[in-house]
């Protein structure tokens, strides 16, 4: 035991030797930890869009399941695919925080809440025998709490609901976060989007809506207005013209 | 086993809790608890933080300064803490997503800090690698029942596993929403302790004064 624990000198030699020794474990764990969490992040995120598709099957390796699924990027305003550009690694916060990949949405136009949109952004497409049978189109916007993360899956034309998921939120537990339930979720398959004039008709609302309108109409979740109106908003902006307006509009005349 | 081993072992359990009679970790007791998995995992995390750091800090105890103790031990503390969340990330990718900040919070978790300081510091390592083990078992004991409690009334499941068929499921049972949010941790908590106290009469305390009768003396 040193005599004179108390010596600067000694004081200055026990704090550098624990800082170096706790930083080599910290960066010794974080590097070799590294690729097992890409990797995590990576199946995680196709088990999601493989299981909005329908397609997931659990037990099967996930990679291979995926093989089946078309990733690619599309440039927003034109609708057009991005050549050579990777959608399933394609981080869209980061994206969206980047002032060189994104533009600030007007504020009038704003309505899911999100501040800044991605220029470019990925979807998955799904081919069968008779041509796209499915499209996958990521989406998000602000619910009570938080941005919530979503993957909606359309048909091949874009025209009707095939499945969705929340795969990120931080909404009220129990109300809000039902968006997560597999039942609420079931009621929206089969509903249209898009109205025929071409105006997002979607809504999320409680009661019974006109005979009309039942097509384009999810029942809101009980004590989660709010969430629900952020859900009714991101779908209507991620449709209209500053989301996938201009790919759904090349979608529908068979150019995709 | 040595009666001293198992009286730092299981003391932390009920006599000497962390939570229920210390009242150390609580924020991170209302927090993880909706649900038994994400309280069982951190209830491993916390374990295995504490008993590392209190071996790590009792093995260099001889060496470290006075004036710079506290500093050293966090940084220890800290670097664990990363490490497990680390690997949590890493093997546990959708709990460590539900426990968010939680995992790097067992930082400033007072039971760590409190067991590197006082027990770690002045004593062997072995017997404070057992002293970190009892009190996050302590820890997990009570985070467990929490979580199992929360789980099954508010969601009517646990583990994941639906238990009482919801009534949002064509079932009979109605979940109980306060169940739910942290709030609820507060009661069940406090129920807890009452149910201790009451079986331990020594841990109630007296109380701080009493309001006596005063007689006045008339005066005219």
């Amino acid at each position: 035991m040193p005599r004179d624990k108390e010596r600067p000198g000694y004081v200055l030699m026990v704090a550098t030797l624990v800082c170096v020794a706790c930083a080599l474990l910290v960066s010794g764990a974080v590097v070799l930890l590294r690729p097992v969490q890409d990797r995590n992040a990576l199946l995680q995120r196709q088990q999601n869009i493989l299981a909005v598709a329908g397609l997931y099957q659990a037990g099967q390796p996930v990679d291979a399941q995926f093989a089946r699924i078309e990733a690619r990027v599309v440039d927003l305003a034109s609708g057009d695919y991005v050549e050579g550009a990777d959608a399933v690694r394609f981080d869209i916060p980061k994206v969206a925080r980047d002032p060189q990949a994104s533009a600030v949405v007007a504020a009038d136009a704003d309505v899911a809440r999100i501040h800044r949109r991605p220029l470019r952004m990925p979807v998955f497409l799904v081919r069968g025998d008779s041509g796209l049978e499915t499209v996958i189109l990521p989406m998000h916007g602000y619910g009570l709490w938080s941005t919530m993360y979503a993957y909606v899956a359309l048909d091949g034309r874009g025209e009707r609901v095939k499945g969705v998921t929340f795969y990120s939120h931080a909404e009220t537990p129990g109300l809000g976060a039902e968006i997560e339930n597999p039942r609420w979720r079931e009621s929206w398959v089969g509903k249209r989007l898009v109205g025929d004039d071409g105006t997002v008709r979607f809504d999320v609302a409680k009661g019974v809506p006109a005979a009309d309108a039942a097509e384009f109409h999810v029942d809101a979740i009980s004590g989660a207005t709010l969430t629900a109106n952020g859900v009714e908003n991101m779908v209507h902006f991620w449709l209209g013209e500053q989301g996938y307006g201009p790919f759904l509009a090349r979608l529908r005349s068979g150019g995709a | 086993m040595k009666s001293e081993t198992r009286k730092v072992l299981f003391e932390p359990l009920v006599v000497n809790n962390p939570i229920i009679v210390q009242i150390l970790g609580i924020c991170s007791a209302l927090a993880i608890t909706s649900k038994l998995a994400p309280a069982v995992i951190m209830s491993i995390a916390l374990t295995v933080v504490t008993a590392c750091s209190n071996a790590a800090i009792s093995a260099i105890r001889h060496y470290i300064p006075n004036n710079i103790r506290i500093i050293v031990q966090m940084t220890i503390i800290a670097s664990l803490v990363i490490v497990v969340d680390q690997v949590l990330r890493a093997y546990a990718p959708e709990i460590s997503k539900q426990l968010s900040v939680f995992v790097g919070l067992i930082i400033t978790n007072c039971i760590v800090l409190g067991r590197a300081e006082g027990y770690a510091m002045k004593n062997p390592v072995w017997p404070s690698f057992l002293d970190g083990l009892g009190q996050g078992l302590g820890y997990s004991l009570i985070l467990v029942a929490l979580g199992a409690t929360r789980e099954l009334f508010g969601f009517g499941s646990l583990w994941g596993h639906q238990i009482l068929p919801l009534v949002s499921e064509g079932g009979w049972y109605r979940p109980n929403s306060l169940m739910t949010l942290a709030p609820s941790a507060f009661f069940l908590v406090a129920m807890i302790i009452w149910a201790v106290r009451t079986w331990k009469h020594d841990q109630q305390e007296s109380a701080d004064y009493t309001i006596q009768v005063v007689h006045r003396t008339e005066t005219q």
